[in-house]
């Protein structure tokens, strides 16, 4: 088994979570070989052939051209898997691919088996188990999904640095905007107290906020709820929001998104609230009070004092 | 203008799910049925540029695939603002993998001349996040995945693509183009008593899925699964002043207050 793992740069920094892919490779037992869109110096060390796309030339946003070349190598390396992140930077490109190649796409791989590629659905209260029927297959692997490896210190690559790519794709990068500074830093608190979809409506989340202050702790929040405008997007817990590892993180109504949990399951004390038992947030909690926390949380403000 | 809007079915994903007869996907009788989410983002974008433009200016086409129950979330979309709805009629569509999917809308779009072509980012049953490339990638269309902010120009569309941490990339793109719309790129309107009234009196075009090519399956469904318990979770259940009290007391032991 040989598997291509396509790894990018973000604003010249290769994101920690590239790292998980070599743990995935690792765990299938496949022999490896890379893509890196990047700067050279953000090479991550790496024990054999590398492909470079210099970022300088390539840009760290170009569709077109970064998929006509990885096509490419892959045709000529001839892998049996091609691993991507499920980022903003691998559904995009894995498609792309995967298009080009005639390969089968399989998109947010949580677990490899005998069987398939195991990835979750129906928010996470399911998991399917597909196979490629196609010789080659593309994966995109889910953040936290798979333990970030330790890099291979002195770790001697043989790297070939691609040509230039042909001007003028669809997709034209203009720059970058960064985050408006958060004026809560989660990662800072001791504890933090979220309020998911699970609350019903704006005006629940205010029992959120009160235990969040009788616990000393911050108020976060999912996703669904920031989208909403129940709460501002600083506050918001998960991959595209901040990743946090309290002492204790409470989950108010949350049933436990992949993205979610991969921000949060740090965490050094986990208690969940949620009505549903088997919700995937219990996968990670160490307390789980099956209550509807609407119902629940004023009793327990009660209880506090 | 011509813009098309591809918008998917789902059930209810807060109701209790159980695994159909042949152990590859949810059991859907019985379940409420409702446009997906990021769709509802979609078809709210294209009305939003059809009222910016000018209602003689841009022509909107809202496209579905599935059995007979999909007309009704295409009737919210009409009811929305949609001129026109284009109902593909596969009960079996739950069968098909991303790439069969984006086959045959393509081969609905391919002589149709659209400008812009708008989908959700992903589905929120099965979330692969493929079709939409998937389209744009056999009709030759430049594509944009995950926006959420988007300014249309004659010749070009200029978007917002949400990275990680809030990071965000202006990419500008070329007409024909297909864009995928994140959550949060607007705020999807609830139709109107008229506007559902109005809705009725719209197009709306049957197409057996049989009239348009459909490639083998690249991906098998082995199983569907509950994903797997770790089991070590202290449970507190029972009537909520119970639930409540043992809850408080594991709170007060690790609050920092």
């Amino acid at each position: 088994m040989k598997c291509v793992l396509v790894m990018h740069s973000r604003q010249g920094q290769l994101p920690e979570s590239s790292y998980e892919l070599f743990t995935c490779a690792e765990q299938i037992g496949a022999e490896q070989v890379l893509v890196f869109i990047g700067p050279r110096a953000a090479l991550p060390p790496f024990a054999g052939r590398v492909y470079l796309l210099d970022s300088e030339v390539w840009g760290e946003f170009n569709p077109g051209a970064h998929c006509q070349a990885i096509a490419e190598i892959v045709r000529s390396e001839q892998p049996q898997l091609v691993v991507l992140e499920h980022s903003s930077f691998g559904w995009d490109l894995a498609p792309r691919l995967a298009a080009s190649l005639d390969a089968a796409q399989i998109s947010e791989v949580v677990a490899i088996s005998a069987d398939g590629y195991e990835v979750p659905c129906c928010n996470a209260k399911l998991r399917r188990v597909l196979a490629p029927a196609t010789p080659l297959c593309v994966i995109t692997v889910q953040s936290g999904a798979f333990d970030a490896a330790s890099p291979l210190v002195g770790a001697v690559a043989q790297i070939s640095e691609v040509a230039p790519p042909p001007q003028g794709g669809k997709e034209k990068f203009v720059a970058y905007e960064e985050a408006e500074a958060a004026s809560v830093d989660l990662g800072k608190a001791e504890v933090v107290v979220s309020a998911g979809r699970g609350m019903g409506k704006a005006e629940n989340i205010e029992l959120v906020a009160r235990l969040a202050a009788a616990l000393g702790g911050e108020l976060g929040a999912s996703r669904p709820v920031v989208d909403a405008g129940w709460v501002e997007h600083d506050r918001q817990v998960g991959t595209t929001g901040q990743c946090v590892s309290p002492a204790m993180y409470v989950a108010c109504g949350i049933s436990g998104a992949v993205q979610h949990l991969a921000g949060m399951k740090k965490s050094a004390f986990i208690v969940a609230i949620n009505k549903d038992k088997d919700a995937p947030i219990g996968e990670v909690a160490d307390v789980l009070a099956v209550a509807d926390a609407v119902q629940l949380l004023p009793q327990v403000l009660e209880q506090l004092g | 203008m011509k813009i098309l809007v591809c918008v998917k079915q789902i059930v209810d994903l807060e109701a209790r799910l159980r695994v159909n007869d042949d152990g590859t996907w949810i059991d859907c009788s019985d379940l409420a049925l409702r446009m997906n989410e990021y769709d509802e983002y979609a078809v709210e974008q294209a009305v939003r540029f059809k009222e910016q433009c000018g209602a003689d200016q841009v022509d909107v086409t809202v496209l579905s695939i599935g059995a007979a129950t999909v007309t009704e979330t295409l009737k919210k979309a009409l009811a929305m603002g949609c001129d026109r709805a284009v109902h593909i009629n596969d009960d079996a569509a739950w069968r098909k993998d991303p790439a069969q999917i984006a086959a045959i809308i393509a081969a609905f779009a391919a002589d149709k001349g659209f400008d812009l072509i708008l989908a959700g980012m992903q589905s929120q049953d099965r979330g692969s996040a493929q079709v939409g490339a998937l389209v744009a990638q056999r009709l030759d269309y430049g594509c944009v995945t995950t926006v959420i902010d988007c300014d249309l120009q004659p010749d070009k569309i200029t978007v917002r693509r949400e990275l990680e941490g809030g990071l965000k990339a202006v990419v500008e793109v070329k007409l024909p183009a297909l864009l995928t719309c994140q959550l949060g790129l607007n705020t999807p309107r609830y139709p109107t008593l008229p506007n559902i009234m109005k809705a009725k009196r719209k197009e709306l075009l049957s197409f057996d899925v049989e009239e348009f090519a459909c490639p083998d399956p690249l991906v098998r469904t082995v199983a569907l699964t509950p994903p797997p318990r770790k089991g070590s979770a202290l449970i507190i259940e029972g009537g909520n002043d119970e639930v409540a009290a043992q809850l408080a007391k594991i709170l007060v032991a690790r609050r920092v207050a």
